[in-house]
C-alpha cells in the first residue's frame, strides 16, 4: 500500500488524545474498535440501521459505521467506555438499565446508552411515547424494548448527567 | 433462610461488564499477528462450478493466502449430520449436509466458493474481486410445492427428487373420528418464519499455538463443546488440544446452535495451515445469506369436531422447506407436528410431513423452532370451528383443554428428543381465565369492533381481541453438567458447558448455587461456554438452559453442601443436623457464635501436609450431571387487543398479555425479560419480517433496511402473569421459557385482526403469517370479492 495514502488523524476519545495514521477508507467503527482497542462500540450491520455502533461525536449521537475515521479529525468522541466513572461506578443511565433489566445479551446496549445520553440532556422529562421515538432508530433483538423504556422513565425526572469523563474535565 | 435468593428478581451479575463495554465478544478478540478472512460467496442460487482461479487474488499486496475446495485436500468433507432422525417407523430421511467450500455444485446463494486471508479484512475483501471463476447458473427450485414436481431442477443429483424427508405419525383412528364428526373443516395454511437476526453476526477466531500444540477457537456458537469435539476430529487433534470459547454472545436465538457452518470448519484449518491467528467476522449481508433461517411450511389440515365443539381428531399434511442441506435433521418439522396438538385433548391425529430441498439458505431452528407453524394451524382451526359453531373462541378452548388430572398425558407420537411426546404436567384452565380477566375478554369481545372506544364518527378504526393457547416441550436431554467449587477465599465458582447469549445464566445459576450454600449471590462466579472450564455437555437450545444446566448446578451445589456440612460437623464438633449455612458460614443452629467460614472449611478440605483417609477427595467441590427422561412441558395463554385501520390495513397492537407457566421460577425478572423479548420477535414474525426470494432464488431483502425488525415504536408494552405448575421431571421443578414468547404470536395476531374486521368482513379468514399492511389489504379485498 502506498504510504502517501495515509491520513493523519488527531482526536480526543473519552478524554484521551490520540494521533494515528489511517487509510482514507477506514470506518470510524473499525478505527475505534481495532486501532484504539475500544471494543465496547459494537458493529451490527455496517449500514446505519441497527444503531449498535452509536457514539457521541462532539456531543451528538452518530453512527460510527457511517463515518470514516478521516472525517473526524479534531473531534471529541465519547464511547461507552467513557460513560462510567474511573472507579467503576456506573453512569446513572447504565445503572438504570441494570435496575430495569434493560439489556440481555448486551450487544446493542452501548448504542442505546449513547443515543439516550444526549436525548435525556435535551428532554429531561420525556413521556413513554417520546422515549420510544428516541430509541426507534436502535434495534434490540432480546428485550422487546420495555426494560429500556422503563430504565429511561426511571431517570426522566432528573435527566441523565454527562458522561463521567466529561463531568470530570 | 434469611439469605434466600432463589426465586428473587436479583439484578444481573453480568450487567456491569456489558454496560461498560468490558464484556468480550468474539470480534473483540485480538491476537498478535492476527490475519483476517473474507469468503467469496456464490451469487447464484444454483450453479455448476467449472473452474476457479485464485492467482490474481494471491498476488495482491497484503494477501497471505487464498484457497478453494481442492486446496483443502483431505480436510474437505461434508459437515456432520447434527441431529439424526428420531426412531419413527417408516420415516424416510435423506441427509445431505453442507461442505466447507463448494466443489462442483452450488446449491444456494451465499454458499462459499473460496476464502482469502490477508493482513486486513479490507484487503481480503478487495481480493475477492480478483478471483476469476466459471460458475454456470442452473435452473432453481425455490418455491416449496414446485420443488417437488417431477421435472423440478434437482438440487442433490444423486437423489430421485428434492424430497428430503417423508414422515407420518398417527394417534388413534382419524378416519373413525372423521366419520363420527358433526363438523369437519379443512383449510390450507402457510406459515413463514424468518431470520433470527441477532444483532451480533457470527464470527470465528482461531489461534494455533504450534509449540504447545494447542488450538484455541473463539466462536459465536451456542454449542462450544460439540464444536470442540467435532473440530478435534476434523483436524486430527485430541480433544484436550482444542479449547473452544463462546464468550459473551450477542444473541443466539437458534441459528448459532447450527454446526458446522462452513466458516467454522475453514477458519481453524486456516490457523493451523498458516500458523497464524485468523479472524473471520460475518457482516450483515453474509448473515442474511449464510446464517441459517427457519422459513416456510404449507399445511393442508382438517379438524373433526362434535356439535359441542369437542375435538375428535385432526389431520394434517404439510410441506417443510429445509433449504439446500439438512444437517439439523427433522427437528423443525417434528416440532411443528408435535406442538400442533397444543394443550388440547386430541383423540385422533394423523400427521404427515414432507421436507423439501430448495435452492435457499439452510433451515435450522430459530426461536420456536417450528412450533409456531403447528400452533398457528391448530389455533386457526379452532377459531374457524368456533365461528362455524357460533361459539366464543375462548369457550371452544375451554371445552378442549386438558384438565390437571389428565397428566401425564400421552400423545403416542415421537418428539424431537426421540422420546414419546408426553406432557408432564399442566394447568391450562386457570391460565385462560387469568388472561381473560387481564384483557377483560367479555367486554372487549362484545364491545370492540366497529365502534371501538372512540366516539362514533371520529375514528374509523376497528378494534378486536384475540386469545390463543400453546404448550412447548422444553428442557430436553440428553444432559448437562456443572462443577461447583468453594474456594479458600470463600468465593464459589461454578462452571457449566452450555453457552450463554443473554439469558442471565451468570445470575440464575449463581442463585441456584447460592441458595444451597448460604452465600451471597455476588460471591458466586459462573463460567459458561469455555471448554477449558467444563467439557461435558451439549449446548444452549430448546429452552433447556435453566432446566438442564440449572438442575445440574443444583445437584452439584447439593453435593458440595453435603461436603461442607461434613467438614463443619468435624470442625465444630456438632451433628450435621444442627448446622445451617448462612452468610458464607456454617453455624450451629441456636448458637450462631459457634461458626466457621466456608473459606476456612475449603482450606481444611485441601490440607498441605499430613495424611488423609483413603479415598478422600480434596476440596469442597463436586461435579454433577442432570439428564431428564424427557422434556418438561411449559405452557401459556396470550391475548391481544389490536386496532386496524381499514383504509390502510395498518394494525396497531394496543395491549399484549401473556399468562405463562414454566414451573418453578429461578429469577422472575430474567424470566419476564425472556418472555417479552420472545413476544417482540413474534410480533416481527406476524407483521413485519419475511425473507422474500425471487424466482431465481435471490433473497431480495438482505439488509436491515429491507428486512424489518420491530423497533420500540412497534412493540407495545407487554403485560405478564405467571402461574407455577412445577415439572415433576426435575428436582427444581423448572420448565424452559426462552422460546415461549415467540410461539403463539402469529396465531393470535390473525385471530385479533379477524375479530377487529368482523363487522366489515365477516367472511375474512386469515390463513397465513406473516402479514403486512400490503398483504392484509389484499386479503381484505379478496374477502370483499375485489381485486387488490
Amino acid at each position: 500500500m502506498d504510504d502517501s495514502a495515509l491520513i493523519d488523524v488527531a482526536l480526543t476519545v473519552n478524554g484521551t488524545h490520540y494521533q494515528r495514521q489511517v487509510e482514507s477508507r477506514l470506518l470510524l467503527s473499525d478505527f475505534l474498535r481495532h486501532d484504539l482497542g475500544l471494543t465496547g462500540t459494537h458493529v451490527g450491520c455496517e449500514h446505519g440501521v441497527c444503531g449498535a455502533c452509536t457514539i457521541l461525536l462532539d456531543g451528538e449521537a452518530v453512527r460510527a459505521c457511517l463515518l470514516f475515521a478521516a472525517q473526524v479529525r479534531g473531534s471529541t468522541i465519547t464511547t461507552v467506555e467513557g460513560l462510567a466513572a474511573a472507579d467503576g461506578t456506573l453512569h446513572p443511565l447504565q445503572e438504570a438499565f441494570r435496575q430495569a433489566h434493560g439489556l440481555q445479551c448486551g450487544f446493542c446496549t452501548p448504542g442505546f446508552l449513547l443515543t439516550l445520553v444526549p436525548f435525556l440532556a435535551e428532554n429531561p422529562n420525556p413521556d413513554d411515547r417520546e422515549i420510544r421515538q428516541a430509541i426507534s432508530g436502535n434495534l434490540c433483538r432480546c428485550t422487546g424494548y420495555q426494560g429500556i423504556v422503563d430504565a429511561v422513565r426511571s431517570l426522566s425526572r432528573t435527566g441523565a448527567p454527562k458522561p463521567a469523563h466529561e463531568a470530570e474535565t | 433462610m434469611s439469605s434466600r435468593v432463589f426465586g428473587e428478581p436479583i439484578k444481573r451479575l453480568e450487567d456491569p461488564r456489558l454496560l461498560t463495554g468490558d464484556a468480550v465478544f468474539v470480534d473483540d478478540v485480538e491476537r498478535p499477528g492476527m490475519l483476517h478472512v473474507a469468503f467469496l460467496r456464490s451469487p447464484y442460487a444454483h450453479g455448476r462450478l467449472h473452474a476457479i482461479d485464485l492467482t490474481d487474488a494471491r498476488s495482491r499486496d497484503g494477501v497471505i493466502a487464498a484457497f478453494a475446495a481442492d486446496d483443502l485436500g483431505a480436510y474437505w468433507q461434508h459437515g456432520p449430520l447434527l441431529v439424526p432422525p428420531p426412531p419413527i417407523a417408516d420415516a424416510v430421511f435423506y441427509p445431505r449436509t453442507q461442505v466447507p467450500l463448494a466443489r462442483g455444485k452450488v446449491r444456494h446463494a451465499g454458499e462459499p466458493l473460496a476464502v482469502v486471508v490477508a493482513t486486513s479484512r479490507y484487503i481480503a475483501e478487495d481480493a475477492l474481486d480478483d478471483i476469476v471463476y466459471d460458475l454456470e447458473p442452473l435452473d432453481v427450485a425455490i418455491e416449496l410445492e414446485a420443488a417437488l414436481d417431477a421435472d423440478a431442477p434437482r438440487i442433490h443429483e444423486d437423489l430421485d427428487s428434492n424430497l428430503a424427508a417423508d414422515v407420518r405419525q398417527q394417534k388413534g383412528d382419524y378416519a373413525a373420528a372423521r366419520a363420527a364428526a358433526d363438523v369437519i373443516l379443512e383449510r390450507r395454511f402457510t406459515y413463514d418464519h424468518g431470520a433470527a437476526a441477532a444483532i451480533e453476526n457470527r464470527g470465528v477466531v482461531a489461534d494455533w499455538d504450534r509449540r504447545a500444540e494447542r488450538l484455541t477457537v473463539w466462536d459465536t456458537t451456542q454449542a462450544p463443546i460439540p464444536i470442540r469435539n467435532g473440530l478435534a476430529g476434523l483436524l486430527g487433534l485430541s480433544e484436550s488440544q482444542v479449547r473452544v470459547v463462546a464468550p459473551f454472545i450477542g444473541g443466539g436465538f437458534g441459528p448459532k446452535i447450527m454446526m458446522f457452518y462452513p466458516e467454522e470448519m475453514v477458519v481453524p484449518w486456516l490457523a493451523m495451515r498458516l500458523g497464524k491467528p485468523v479472524k473471520w467476522i460475518e457482516d450483515r449481508e453474509e448473515n442474511f445469506f449464510a446464517t441459517t433461517h427457519e422459513r416456510s411450511q404449507i399445511h393442508q389440515a382438517e379438524i373433526a369436531l362434535d356439535r359441542e365443539g369437542r375435538i375428535l381428531g385432526v389431520r394434517d399434511d404439510f410441506l417443510h422447506d429445509t433449504g439446500a442441506y439438512n444437517p439439523y435433521g427433522l427437528t423443525v418439522p417434528i416440532n411443528s407436528q408435535c406442538t400442533l396438538l397444543g394443550p388440547y385433548r386430541v383423540p385422533a391425529y394423523d400427521s404427515r410431513f414432507r421436507a423439501v430441498f430448495t435452492n435457499a439458505t439452510i433451515v435450522t431452528p430459530y426461536r420456536g423452532a417450528g412450533r409456531q407453524h403447528g400452533v398457528f394451524v391448530m389455533e386457526r382451526l379452532l377459531d374457524l370451528a368456533a365461528r362455524e359453531l357460533n361459539l366464543d373462541p375462548v369457550e371452544i378452548r375451554r371445552r378442549n383443554v386438558l384438565e390437571p388430572d389428565e397428566f401425564p398425558h400421552h400423545h403416542e407420537i415421537i418428539y424431537q428428543d426421540f422420546s414419546e411426546l408426553v406432557y408432564d404436567s399442566g394447568n391450562h384452565r386457570p391460565a385462560i381465565e387469568k388472561a381473560c380477566a387481564m384483557i377483560d375478554w367479555e367486554r372487549e369481545r362484545d364491545g370492540a369492533g366497529i365502534q371501538g372506544e372512540e366516539p362514533a364518527g371520529t375514528v374509523d378504526k376497528r378494534r378486536g381481541v384475540g386469545l390463543v393457547c400453546y404448550v412447548e416441550g422444553t428442557g430436553i436431554g440428553p444432559y448437562e453438567g456443572a462443577r461447583v467449587t468453594v474456594e479458600s477465599s470463600g468465593s464459589v465458582s461454578v462452571s457449566t458447558g452450555i453457552g450463554t447469549q443473554g439469558q442471565g445464566h451468570f445470575t440464575a445459576f449463581a442463585q441456584v448455587v447460592a441458595e444451597q450454600l448460604g452465600v451471597a449471590v455476588e460471591r458466586v462466579r459462573v463460567v459458561t461456554g469455555d471448554t477449558r472450564a467444563f467439557h461435558w455437555g451439549t449446548g444452549t437450545f430448546a429452552s433447556r438452559g435453566a432446566v438442564v444446566a440449572g438442575n445440574a448446578c443444583h445437584a452439584a451445589a447439593l453435593a458440595v453442601r453435603a461436603k461442607i456440612l461434613r467438614h463443619a460437623s468435624e470442625a465444630l464438633e456438632v451433628d450435621e443436623a444442627d448446622l445451617e449455612l448462612v452468610g458464607g458460614e456454617a453455624r450451629v443452629v441456636g448458637a450462631p457464635q459457634r461458626r466457621i467460614a466456608l473459606g476456612d472449611l475449603a482450606q481444611r478440605a485441601n490440607p498441605l501436609r499430613g495424611a488423609v483417609a483413603p479415598g478422600t477427595e480434596p476440596g469442597l467441590e463436586a461435579t454433577s450431571y442432570f439428564g431428564p427422561s424427557r422434556g418438561a412441558t411449559a405452557s401459556g395463554v396470550h391475548a391481544m387487543e389490536v386496532e386496524v385501520d381499514p383504509s390502510t390495513a395498518m394494525v396497531e397492537i394496543l395491549r399484549y398479555i401473556v399468562v405463562h407457566d414454566c414451573g418453578t421460577v429461578i429469577n422472575p425478572m430474567i424470566l419476564d425479560g425472556q418472555i417479552k423479548g420472545g413476544v417482540a420477535q413474534g410480533i416481527g414474525n406476524a407483521f413485519y419480517e419475511q425473507l422474500i426470494y425471487d424466482s431465481e432464488g435471490q433473497l431480495q431483502n438482505a439488509s436491515l433496511m429491507d428486512y424489518l425488525l420491530p423497533t420500540a415504536a412497534e412493540v407495545p408494552p407487554i403485560e405478564t402473569a405467571h402461574l407455577v405448575t412445577p415439572s415433576p421431571l426435575n428436582p427444581l421443578g423448572t420448565k424452559g421459557a426462552g422460546e415461549a414468547g415467540a410461539i403463539p404470536t402469529g396465531a393470535l395476531f390473525a385471530q385479533a385482526v379477524e375479530n377487529a374486521l368482523r363487522e366489515d368482513l365477516p367472511d375474512l379468514e386469515i390463513l397465513e403469517i406473516p402479514l403486512s399492511p400490503n398483504r392484509l389489504w389484499e386479503l381484505m379485498c379478496a374477502a370483499r370479492g375485489e381485486q387488490a
